[in-house]
């Protein structure tokens, strides 16, 4: 795992809202590693941390009232977090740029398609305006916009919404960036829309070689595209492993319970298990596990104290205390009782 | 678009005509009679008659409104009962130094407005913002009379910077070809004059501008703070884009379409309403060729002057439909 080349360090990153009913910890000690060419998928429910742990990444956490507390993110031996905001800029949409859940507002409705494709050679590159014009065509032909050209000279409005995702993802990849950041970049399309631009995000990873940070709640997306995947609880990492081995061997209840609740049409299911209960409000568990409120095989250490990331296999590790120590017959026997 | 712009037009009549009619009744329905005005509370009846038949004024209403309209459409607003000329011809410079006036005092409120708004929305909850909201509050709340009376005593008088009267040096007078003294001056190469021109309009100019600059600010910073918020902000600024950019290009073109609007409308007004400002600073605008009119009971000039100014406003406000889709691609009048 660690002969590959690691792009994008994470670790022990907090981010904390501070709001007027006091200090909300989103994104709370979370650890990845990101290597160059694959795509790592963060799956959690909506408010586990995952959106503003890409924020974070980006240097965009709305502040106030966010703002990244502790922590590092290591891109080629510099910590971002350390950067002022005219170095940053350069990382932006250059080293790392991000595509956007909302394809019909994430573009600017008042410039043509042809100006918001220029707009980061234009930043970031010393390059014609003619010579950007040429390799934004080339981007839109990649990304496999028909009538390129024409596009150029049109407005968002006159796209539909997959039409509009192909043009983020080119307007990204613009400038080579080695990383790009997908935040639900699916959610808001039609499912055959979905899959053509999952599959256009995977081919380009692979020709490109750009790292993909893919984050979205649908497991089926993860199985889909990534190669490895991370499970977000609360604003901490619950599991993490290669995605083969989380579906077939989930190692934290948590994850456990999101397959669950997912149909799967090999099996004739009489229905699906919901995972009982809610997320928690970011901050409202102080001590032990976040998940023991809803966790079936919970017992008394669990609401005392924290569990760690247990290595539980090859890469695989799960914040579960059923795991300290690879127990794999606690876990039976939990599961015996339970 | 241009059919657009021909059906806009053709909507002008019956407003306009609207006006005249409101006008020409409401004028006619103060008490006072303008043979009895020109002639004196002296006059016989019989003088004042036989005055009355000289003008038309005894003719029925519906004949000399017929006869107004019928003139206006040959281009002829009536003869001044008062100087006996041509009101189409005696209008104009009152006219011009309104507009110079209103122009400059816009361009004072725009500039300052928009980047107040600006600049408080991208920094919202700053001291810059919450100091430029309260003088913007101050603002639109502050008599015109009162401002203009400081101005004048601080600037005018304490410290003896700006003329506090008029339009021009009076020992040294514009030659006037449009009107506009800022143009004429130019033209002509009088600079030494144009910047005299440029020193009366500067009081004057701010006491007008003070309102909707106010209006214009506030309006700017809601529309800001709205567009802020927006997903392709955040897209921007991913790529790398500077913050003024982001601001000053992706966000204001979104956030300037409310403000448009506002701009429009204080500019009809300040066209037709510049009274106070123009009584204060002896400033020979058309807010006050009508006041002076109306105590003269100055039929002719009252109506085309009202008509005038309706029709600036209502022109200003089709020039502002039309900018709104010169910005936004997705307006079509089509």
């Amino acid at each position: 795992m660690d002969s590959r080349q690691k792009v994008l360090g994470v670790s022990g990153l907090r981010t904390s809202f501070f709001t007027d009913g006091g200090v909300v910890p989103a994104v709370d000690g979370v650890d990845f590693d990101l290597y160059r060419g694959e795509v790592l998928g963060i799956v959690g429910e909506s408010g586990c941390g995952k959106s503003v742990t890409s924020l974070s990444v980006m240097g965009l956490v709305p502040n106030p009232p966010g703002k990244v507390t502790g922590g590092e993110i290591l891109y080629g031996g510099t910590d971002l977090l350390k950067l002022n905001e005219r170095k940053m800029r350069k990382v932006r949409g250059n080293e790392i740029a991000m595509i956007f859940q909302e394809p019909m507002t994430s573009l600017n409705p008042l410039f043509t398609i042809g100006d918001q494709m220029v707009e980061p050679l234009r930043i970031h590159r010393k390059i014609s305006k003619k010579a950007a014009r040429g390799k934004a065509i080339d981007m839109l032909r990649l990304v496999g916009l028909p009538r390129a050209e024409e596009i150029m000279n049109e407005y968002p409005h006159q796209l539909s919404g997959g039409m509009r995702q192909r043009v983020m993802i080119a307007m990204a990849l613009i400038c080579e960036p080695k990383v790009l950041i997908a935040d639900e970049p699916t959610t808001a399309l039609d499912v055959t829309i979905q899959a053509q631009i999952l599959k256009l995000m995977k081919d380009l990873n692979e020709r490109l070689d750009t790292a993909v940070l893919l984050i979205t709640h649908d497991l089926g997306v993860v199985a889909e595209t990534c190669s490895r995947v991370i499970v977000m609880y609360a604003g901490k990492v619950v599991e993490e492993g290669p995605v083969r081995e989380i579906f077939r061997n989930p190692q934290h209840p948590y994850t456990e319970g999101l397959l669950k609740s997912v149909p799967d049409m090999r099996f004739k299911q009489e229905r699906l298990d919901p995972i009982p209960g809610n997320v928690p409000r970011p901050g409202s568990i102080k001590t032990g596990c976040r998940f023991a409120a809803r966790c079936p095989y919970a017992f008394g250490r669990c609401l005392e104290d924290d569990p760690d990331l247990y290595e539980t296999g090859d890469g695989h590790r799960a914040r579960c205390f059923l795991r300290e120590g690879k127990e794999a017959g606690a876990y039976e026997g939990a599961l015996a009782e339970g | 678009m241009l059919q657009y712009i021909g059906k806009r037009l053709l909507q002008l009549i019956p407003v306009l005509l609207g006006m005249t009619f409101i006008v020409f009744m409401i004028i006619r329905a103060i008490p006072g009679n303008p043979a009895q005005v020109i002639l004196g509370q002296q006059a016989s009846p019989e003088a004042v008659a036989s005055l009355e038949a000289k003008l038309g004024l005894d003719q029925p209403w519906y004949t000399q409104y017929f006869e107004f309209l019928a003139g206006i459409l040959t281009g002829d607003l009536g003869e001044s009962l008062r100087t006996r000329a041509p009101v189409a011809q005696e209008i104009w410079p009152y006219l011009a130094a309104t507009i110079e006036l209103a122009v400059f005092a816009m361009i004072i409120a725009i500039i300052i407005g928009v980047n107040a708004g600006i600049i408080s929305a991208w920094f919202q909850n700053s001291w810059f913002d919450y100091a430029a909201m309260v003088v913007a509050l101050i603002g639109v709340s502050m008599p015109i009379f009162w401002l203009g009376l400081m101005e004048q005593w601080i600037f005018g008088i304490e410290l003896n910077m700006l003329p506090t009267t008029g339009r021009e040096e009076v020992r040294n007078p514009v030659n006037a070809i449009t009107g506009l003294y800022v143009i004429d001056t130019i033209i002509q190469g009088r600079f030494d004059q144009l910047g005299e021109v440029i020193r009366h309009l500067i009081l004057p100019g701010i006491a007008l501008a003070t309102i909707p600059m106010a209006i214009i600010a506030r309006m700017t910073r809601s529309s800001m703070l709205e567009v802020m918020r927006s997903d392709f902000v955040r897209t921007a600024r991913s790529k790398g884009q500077r913050m003024s950019l982001v601001v000053y290009k992706h966000a204001l073109k979104n956030a300037i379409i409310p403000v448009l609007t506002v701009i429009g409308l204080q500019m009809g007004i300040l066209l037709g309403g510049a009274i106070l400002t123009e009584t204060i600073f002896g400033w020979p605008g058309i807010g006050r060729y009508i006041y002076d009119a109306i105590g003269f009971r100055d039929y002719p000039v009252i109506q085309s002057g009202i008509l005038v100014v309706a029709f600036f406003f209502v022109m200003i406000n089709l020039l502002v439909d039309i900018l709104y889709s010169v910005v936004d691609p997705r307006i079509k009048y089509d």
